[in-house]
């Protein structure tokens, strides 16, 4: 959508079909006066779709001023161009079950709520793909794509409140990836509005398409910082007729890599693999299968041939919960995740002499990623860490070498130096670590780590998209 | 070209690594389309990362646009010279620098010919994925720059998928390295962007791959149909049973006369003919196989038969993997085309092309990857009657409008290079066009790698998003938009 558009654009946003001509008060070319840059906004959609923000609303400490429920994406589109010329900050939203993630913005000033784009808009089940808007939940998806027997090989952190777009801007993955991929291996289409109000499809319906950049990955995992995602384009697969899941405790970290490793190597099919480790007990692996009874016996048969650890068991599916245990059984509230209403953390201010609290309730939880061969070490890493600090600690590590660790209860600064001192560790070997989770007291740690040589990349794509850095400002890597 | 940059450019390759001479240039004219033409003012053989970077150093700063090449088999003119520009061909880098079989890892240089990443880890029980029909030659750069499919892609998913982190020359001739060995490394999915991007964001040095562990057991089941649409039930019938076949392929009656008469591969002669391949464990693909048995019958199938051993299977395939050239046995010349359509558009979309190519007077042999809906439509004529080119073209392009109307996609897996670009703006609009082309401006602000493909028209990078302000250069009178 081009500024030519626009007066057509305001037209629908109002509830008009856009063929029409616009009305006289069309603000079309117009920039918002300094003023009182709200105002302005509030022509968009309905008074109640508009509400002042409360402490529920605040963004990793950070206050926001008002809340926006687009009925459609135009209207999204159009209040976040005002915003951007108004030179307003924009935070989108889905359910904000992940919105502690990222480092706290610089500025917050207007939510952008997908709460009520929440439509399942085409399931093409024959075709295997299925369209939504930003604003649906994955359980709702999910119970939508179920009646047709097929899903999205995807199953991510709190379902029942995590949204598309949210989903997306975050890359969540859990158990499935090891057989299904990523996100971007599941994407095949996206629209996302830009903060020039531009509304762009990239991708299609269709699995199989070359044509154009892949924008569809290129905001998957770019945490709202390019543009606010209004609809993607998934492929589907087929939901597994028969699941069957295996339990081995094995002796120490070094075992369980090895298990992990034989099982990749061998000629399993299996949809689900994982360690998971808390300090002091034995690790434990799981390992999930999927498919027809002769082929779950079948496969049964040939995982008690590879050179299994001692204890195993068939396993219940809750098991694969696991990660979300790590992160307690529901999302945080916002209000717990940064503090209540304080402003935002202070670490960067010249002068500041603020004590972070030193009692031993702090928590932490951090994804990190490492080659499949090195769970091992990663965890070993880990325990000579914590041992000397006393510092409890319980991980889960997939197949894939993607692991989430949860650090305490325990003293703040300890954590929040285990932390670095893992980061440094694994950055030099081609790893990383990105906090997700902090509780209040710990002091301030950078959320994703070095991004590299590819950082001014970075930096250039962003300025072609978001130029005056209003979408999530300061919120991702090197600043972004 | 102005003899002195020649000499720079000679001085980084030496002699061996830069053709000049009109003769030697004439390889490089054009890639595996072959009716667009263009003679590079030189080709470069680099050898290492550095010479890639110095080469597209003196590029950049004399504004000389440069195309990178692999094996030159891409179907799309990706890598068709600019006028006035050089190729940078990968040949020479060919090494696989790095095997890592526990983390199923594998660092390869652009160069390295796809067929040669699954040879060195074969005997591990290892094989790499993406397997275009060309990939005995083609070269995993270009893969890579054009995000290349195969038939088992269905399951295996493409380049983009089994590609975890790059080394690229930007276009200033900076080094960047976007992704990694590990997943999910911090900040955007460059890499992810990067592949597919048809040499337009730079050049890719060093790619890190991912290799899949080869399955238990595979078997192929060739199933032959009195019609294209018999054939494309049983494909909805075995999707809809749930099944996720490693790859299903479709031929009609006119490709099976062009791969017998090439390469007699011994097809049933029928009006259409399914390929299914399900590999995984033995009993799993036993037990999914009776069902696709079964399901086939049900549709009519005429004639089954299932390739269990490996002579069996690359038999099998041969047909299909020579579909192309084979084509080349029943007509003088012919168009390759690639759409995509949403797989249950298949029935309508046939009959379609039946209807315009009698209309034209024209025949179309019919090569599908049928599980996702991946055509390749080969438009036959004689380019010695007069009107048939030109009618094939036509015809050709309706098909592609056809998949377009229909929700897909004018190109699976061949990119869109030089051949389609106009068609770009059919199947986005311009907002769609405008965004992907922040992207480029963002790699290549100068515009000087393979400028003229993908896009209908370069976009000014000088052009501040969303709001029209004329370009420097359009003020200057240099340049002007249309």
């Amino acid at each position: 959508m081009t500024l030519a558009d626009e007066a057509n654009l305001f037209d629908v946003a109002k509830g008009g079909d856009g063929a029409k001509s616009a009305p006289s008060a069309s603000p079309a070319g117009t920039e918002i006066g300094a003023a009182n840059p709200w105002e302005k906004l509030r022509t968009v959609g309905t008074p109640d779709q508009w509400r002042d923000a409360g402490p529920k609303d605040n963004v990793a400490g950070v206050q926001p001023t008002i809340v926006f429920e687009p009925t459609n994406e135009v209207e999204l589109a159009m209040v976040l161009r005002y915003a951007d010329s108004a030179g307003l900050s924009v935070i989108p939203r889905g359910s904000g079950s992940k919105l502690g993630w990222g480092n706290p913005p610089i500025r917050a000033d207007l939510v952008l709520s997908t709460v009520r784009l929440n439509r399942v808009i085409e399931h093409a089940w024959a075709d295997l793909t299925v369209s939504v808007e930003a604003g649906c939940t994955i359980a709702t998806l999910q119970d939508t794509l179920a009646q047709h027997g097929q899903r999205v090989a995807i199953d991510p952190l709190w379902p029942e409140h995590t949204t598309i777009g949210g989903l997306l801007s975050t890359n969540d993955s859990g158990t499935l990836r090891i057989r299904y991929g990523g996100l971007r291996d599941l994407i095949i289409g996206v629209t996302i509005a830009l903060s020039d109000g531009t509304l762009a499809s990239s991708g299609g319906k269709v699995v199989k398409n070359v044509a154009g950049y892949d924008l569809p990955k290129l905001v998957t995992g770019a945490l709202g910082t390019l543009g606010v995602v209004t609809r993607a384009v998934f492929r589907l697969h087929p939901l597994p007729h028969n699941v069957r899941s295996f339990t081995f405790v094995t002796r120490d970290a070094a075992d369980a890599n090895r298990f992990v490793l034989a099982v990749q190597d061998s000629k399993l099919a299996h949809t689900g693999l994982q360690v998971r480790f808390n300090s002091g007990a034995q690790p434990e692996v799981d390992i999930r299968f999927d498919g027809t009874d002769a082929g779950l016996a079948a496969q049964t048969e040939t995982l008690q041939k590879l050179a299994t650890p001692a204890g195993e068991s068939q396993s219940n599916e809750d098991v694969w919960h696991a990660r979300q245990h790590l992160f307690g059984t529901a999302p945080f509230p916002p209000s717990l995740r940064y503090g209540v209403t304080s402003a935002r953390p202070t670490a960067s201010t010249p002068g500041d002499t603020t004590t972070p609290a030193q009692d031993s309730k702090s928590t932490a939880i951090a994804k990190f990623s490492v080659l499949p061969a090195s769970i091992a070490s990663t965890c070993e890493q880990l325990r000579g860490s914590t041992e000397p600090l006393n510092v409890h600690w319980s991980a889960v590590v997939q197949g894939t070498g993607l692991g989430w660790i949860r650090l305490g209860p325990a003293n703040a600064n300890d954590i929040r130096q285990l932390l670095q001192t893992l980061r440094s560790k694994l950055e030099p070997a081609g790893g990383s670590l990105v906090v997700q989770y902090r509780s209040s007291e710990i002091p301030e740690v950078e959320a994703w780590g070095n991004p590299g040589d590819a950082l001014p990349l970075m930096l250039s794509v962003k300025q072609q998209f978001d130029a005056r850095k209003t979408l999530n400002p300061g919120r991702f890597v090197g600043g972004i | 070209m102005d003899p002195r940059i020649l000499q720079e450019l000679r001085a980084i390759t030496g002699d061996r690594g830069l053709i000049t001479s009109p003769e030697q240039l004439k390889t490089y004219e054009c890639d595996g389309l072959t009716n667009f033409r263009v003679l590079p003012d030189a080709v470069l053989l680099p050898s290492s990362t550095e010479e890639v970077q110095a080469i597209v150093r003196v590029c950049h700063n004399a504004g000389i646009p440069f195309v990178a090449r692999g094996s030159g088999t891409g179907l799309s003119g990706g890598a068709l010279p600019v006028k006035e520009g050089v190729v940078i061909s990968t040949a020479r880098m060919n090494r696989i620098l790095e095997v890592d079989l526990p983390s199923a890892r594998m660092i390869v240089e652009p160069g390295v010919i796809n067929l040669e990443v699954t040879e060195r880890v074969a005997a591990n029980g290892f094989f790499y994925a993406p397997d275009p029909s060309s990939q005995s030659v083609c070269s995993i750069g270009g893969n890579v720059a054009e995000n290349a499919g195969g038939a088992h892609c269905l399951k295996y998913g493409f380049t983009t998928t089994h590609v975890l982190g790059l080394e690229v020359v930007l276009p200033d001739g900076s080094l960047a390295h976007l992704g990694g060995k590990t997943l999910d490394a911090p900040g955007y999915d460059l890499t992810g962007v990067f592949v597919g991007s048809e040499g337009t964001l730079g050049i890719a040095t060093k790619v890190i791959l991912r290799i899949v562990k080869r399955p238990e057991c595979i078997h192929t089941l060739l199933a032959a149909f009195g019609s294209t649409i018999e054939a494309g039930a049983a494909v909805s019938g075995i999707i809809g049973a749930g099944m996720l076949p490693a790859a299903i392929e479709m031929m009609d009656n006119l490709a099976i006369q062009a791969a017998e008469a090439a390469v007699h591969a011994n097809y049933p002669n029928c009006g259409g003919l399914l390929l299914v391949e399900l590999d995984g464990p033995t009993a799993e693909v036993e037990a999914l196989m009776q069902q696709v048995d079964a399901i086939c019958r049900k549709c009519g199938a005429k004639e089954i038969r299932v390739a269990q051993t490996d002579a069996e299977r690359a038999l099998v395939w041969k047909g299909r993997k020579a579909a192309f050239a084979a084509v080349g046995r029943i007509s003088p010349n012919y168009i390759v085309q690639d759409g995509v359509i949403p797989r249950t558009a298949l029935p309508r979309l046939m009959s379609e092309i039946e209807r315009l190519g009698a209309e034209a007077g024209i025949r179309v042999a019919n090569v599908f990857h049928a599980g996702d809906g991946n055509l390749h439509p080969l438009v036959l004529y004689d380019r010695r009657i007069e009107g048939q080119e030109h009618a094939a073209e036509v015809l050709a392009n309706r098909i592609l409008e056809l998949c377009i109307e229909a929700g897909g996609s004018i190109t699976g897996e061949h990119g869109v290079g030089e051949e389609k670009k106009m068609m770009m703006s059919k199947m986005f609009a311009e907002p769609d066009l405008e965004t992907m082309q922040r992207v480029r401006c963002a790699f290549d602000p100068k515009q000087l790698a393979n400028p003229t493909k993908v896009f209908p028209r370069p976009r000014l990078c000088g052009e501040q998003p969303g709001e029209y302000h004329p370009h420097p250069l359009e003020l200057a009178g240099v340049a002007e938009r249309f």
